[in-house]
């Protein structure tokens, strides 16, 4: 059958199991949204306000899916409108296809009219990229796109086709989806070395990250976890791959982790790390990380073994089968002292926690915000995040029910991530979700709020309003004798009068009980609610392991203006 | 002990994939000593060799993430005790009666070659051993360097066995 190559791209995308796809149109891709058109029967496009929604939103379905999320945008600035979304995705590994038009090749290379080298300009964010100048090739170059996007350490591929190879005509069947990249199993002796090393230790920790968060392991890891009578903790990115309900879960570790997570890792004499990369925000210093302690590494990426950490085990290849093997060789163990350990942690949170609760008398604090959100919220809900204080509140205090209901950016901390995200997930699930964003964060992108009014999605969206850019405010606070340069924003924005200027529903909440009130009704509400929910500026994420500090530094009390500086 | 390591690396015979090696060392950080590239035995690949100093992790690093690459097909370290290595050198320089004799002394002694002569200077062509290319640079500077270009290394292994099938 002989198509376009319009027609090319969007069958192939169509044989790839794709059936949504976020973008926007533009004078290069014109050919390609007419083949959208013919086919709208088969895929389901959503216009975004922004392209850098659209990446954004194609990244968030992949997230709470794991599908490879597609998103589409003309030459030009609309390509680079996708560079953030692209590297977002990149730093997170996440799998996504990204199509973008150029100028005609008789055009490439002068300068031409919205043109730009996209493929140059994504090349260290993207897992490979195409240009594609021949249309013969072009519908295996998208295949192999998804391919690659979706194999081993998954991570975004972009086409970039010109618009005379959409105009031109040429054979076009259908293929079945290739299998991924097979990955290496683990050699038996590395097994065996992994299973001695779990027996022998007195005191494990299995430490998962965003690597086994889309392995649908959660169960096996919480049995795996009984058996050693070892406990669990997690990266920033291995959020919701075990639900917080599992009883052997201490929660995040690092800069910001829980307090019992992190001293049960220093704690620790053997840590089996799975589908992590022991990132600076994790590991602290890292000249003082997991010292005299054993490190199992599991992870599909080989470049990642010894990259930050060196480890006394690196298993490369099939994170599940090394992981299932090695459950299945170890013995059930006993460790009564290892639990008295963490169990003496956890009191000590539970003791913060309590004191954080007394301290805010009647007040909203982001401790109270996540209580009324967790008794409220619908089951499976998905939580979304911007990036700043509020997204480390969601990471401590969310609780979630189910793997891939944790869709936030992590290595990059892209402000502005959320909204885009935010309906990506929704689109992808139909399950309820939440975004958690800052006043800052939300000012980035909400723009993408057309979207939300004109797809009627329902998301509940709480900003977590506090006036000022409260992360780096933090910093200035504790680490630069409280000089709040361009941290404080001094805006007039009514944020119940902008959701409902954009046809959304806006509430406002001071107090926990406005906002019981509010979270309730906005979760009933069949589109996009915004609740502006006011806290003190002054709030911090605690605990907070200073930069570059290590887990001794540990600070749990806010500090007061100026009082440290590091 | 040197810290420098030869690398050769098999890569698609596309465009664009010399960019792609390129673009990952100035990503990660490493600094290349010199790089050559060329046809191969086979159309469809060409061979980077690229000469690099640093210490095991970076070695290590360098190549694992060389390997990540879509188009890179085959990534070795070539040890120094297993490989020939070759070098060729273009160098321009003065050509005063003086040193006339000294710089032809030179040139016999190291097998090189005068490919370009005028009374005020002259072109001499080297190969070899990247250290014998140092040396003759070494050698000729008193006699004042207008200009030097050099290839970069190429380097085979010893044996009959090819990078390619290993």
């Amino acid at each position: 059958m002989k198509l376009t190559g319009a027609e090319i791209i969007i069958k192939t995308l169509i044989e790839q199991g794709v059936t949504d796809v976020f973008g926007y149109p533009g004078g290069q891709v014109i050919n390609i949204y007419d083949a959208l058109y013919k086919y709208r029967d088969q895929i389901n496009h959503v216009l975004t306000a922004h392209e850098q929604g659209a990446s954004h939103a194609a990244d968030g379905y992949s997230r709470a899916t794991g599908k490879v999320g597609v998103c589409i945008a003309t030459s030009g600035p609309g390509a680079t409108n996708l560079v953030t979304g692209i590297a977002t995705a990149m730093l997170d590994s996440i799998p996504m296809v990204a199509i973008t038009g150029n100028v005609p090749c008789s055009l490439i290379g002068k300068d031409s009219f919205q043109e730009i080298d996209i493929t140059g300009i994504t090349l260290p964010i993207t897992k490979h990229n195409y240009f594609v100048n021949d249309i013969a090739k072009l519908a295996d170059s998208i295949r192999e796109a998804f391919r690659i996007a979706r194999s081993g350490r998954p991570g975004p591929v972009l086409v970039d086709v010109p618009k005379d190879v959409q105009v031109a005509t040429y054979e076009f069947e259908e293929q079945p989806i290739p299998e991924k990249f097979p990955l290496k199993k683990a050699e038996q002796c590395e097994i065996n070395e992994a299973i001695a090393l779990l027996n022998a230790s007195k005191r494990p920790y299995i430490y998962i990250g965003g690597g086994a968060a889309g392995l649908g392991l959660g169960h096996e890891i919480e049995a795996l976890a009984n058996k050693l009578d070892a406990y669990i903790g997690c990266t920033f990115m291995g959020l919701s791959a075990v639900n917080n309900d599992c009883d052997r879960f201490l929660g995040m570790q690092g800069m910001h982790g829980h307090y019992a997570s992190s001293m049960a890792q220093k704690d620790a004499d053997l840590i089996l790390g799975i589908g992590v990369r022991f990132s600076d925000r994790a590991t602290g210093n890292v000249a003082k990380y997991a010292k005299g302690t054993k490190v199992i590494q599991l992870d599909p990426d080989f470049s990642e073994i010894n990259k930050n950490v060196l480890v006394d085990l690196g298993i490369v290849g099939d994170v599940k089968d090394a992981f299932l093997r090695i459950a299945a060789g170890v013995d059930k163990a006993d460790h009564p002292d290892w639990k008295a350990v963490v169990e003496a942690h956890r009191t000590r949170e539970a003791q913060f926690d309590a004191e954080q609760r007394a301290q805010a008398g009647e007040r909203l604090t982001p401790r109270r915000l996540f209580d009324i959100v967790n008794a409220n919220k619908l089951p499976h809900t998905v939580f979304v995040t911007d990036v700043g204080q509020h997204q480390m509140w969601t990471a401590q205090y969310a609780e979630f029910d189910a793997p891939r209901r944790f869709v936030s950016s992590g290595g990059l901390g892209t402000m502005g991530f959320g909204l885009g995200a935010a309906i990506g997930a929704r689109v992808a699930t139909g399950d309820p979700t939440v975004l958690i964003t800052g006043d800052g964060s939300f000012g980035m992108n909400l723009n993408e709020l057309a979207t939300a009014v004109s797809y009627q999605l329902p998301l509940v969206i709480v900003i977590v309003n506090n006036g000022v850019l409260g992360m780096v405010r933090q910093w200035q606070t504790l680490f630069f004798g409280g000089r709040y340069s361009n941290t404080v924003l001094e805006r007039k924005t009514n944020f119940v009068k902008l959701a409902e200027a954009f046809g959304a529903v806006g509430m406002a909440a001071a107090t926990p009980e406005e906002l019981e009130v509010a979270f309730r009704q906005a979760v009933k509400v069949n589109g996009p609610v915004v609740i502006d929910a006011y806290i003190d500026k002054d709030e911090f994420v605690l605990p907070m392991l200073p930069p570059g500090g290590s887990i001794e530094d540990i600070i749990t009390a806010a500090k007061k203006k100026g009082e440290s500086e590091a | 002990m040197s810290n420098k390591f030869v690398i050769a690396v098999y890569v698609d015979n596309q465009f664009g994939v010399l960019t792609r090696v390129t673009s990952m060392f100035t990503r990660r950080g490493f600094n290349i000593d010199a790089l050559t590239v060329g046809e191969t035995e086979s159309p469809a690949y060409s061979r980077i060799t690229i000469s690099l100093s640093g210490d095991g992790y970076a070695r290590e690093q360098l190549i694992n993430q060389m390997r990540k690459l879509f188009n890179v097909k085959k990534v070795e370290v070539l040890e120094d005790d297993k490989c020939i290595k070759r070098e060729l050198m273009l160098i321009k320089i003065n050509n005063k009666p003086e040193n006339r004799a000294d710089i032809h002394f030179a040139v016999d002694a190291y097998r090189a070659k005068v490919v370009d002569y005028t009374t005020d200077g002259m072109c001499i062509e080297v190969t070899g051993d990247p250290t014998k290319i140092d040396a003759f640079v070494e050698l000729m500077k008193p006699f004042g360097i207008i200009e030097i270009c050099r290839t970069g290394i190429v380097a085979l292994e010893r044996g009959t066995t090819s990078l390619l099938e290993k």
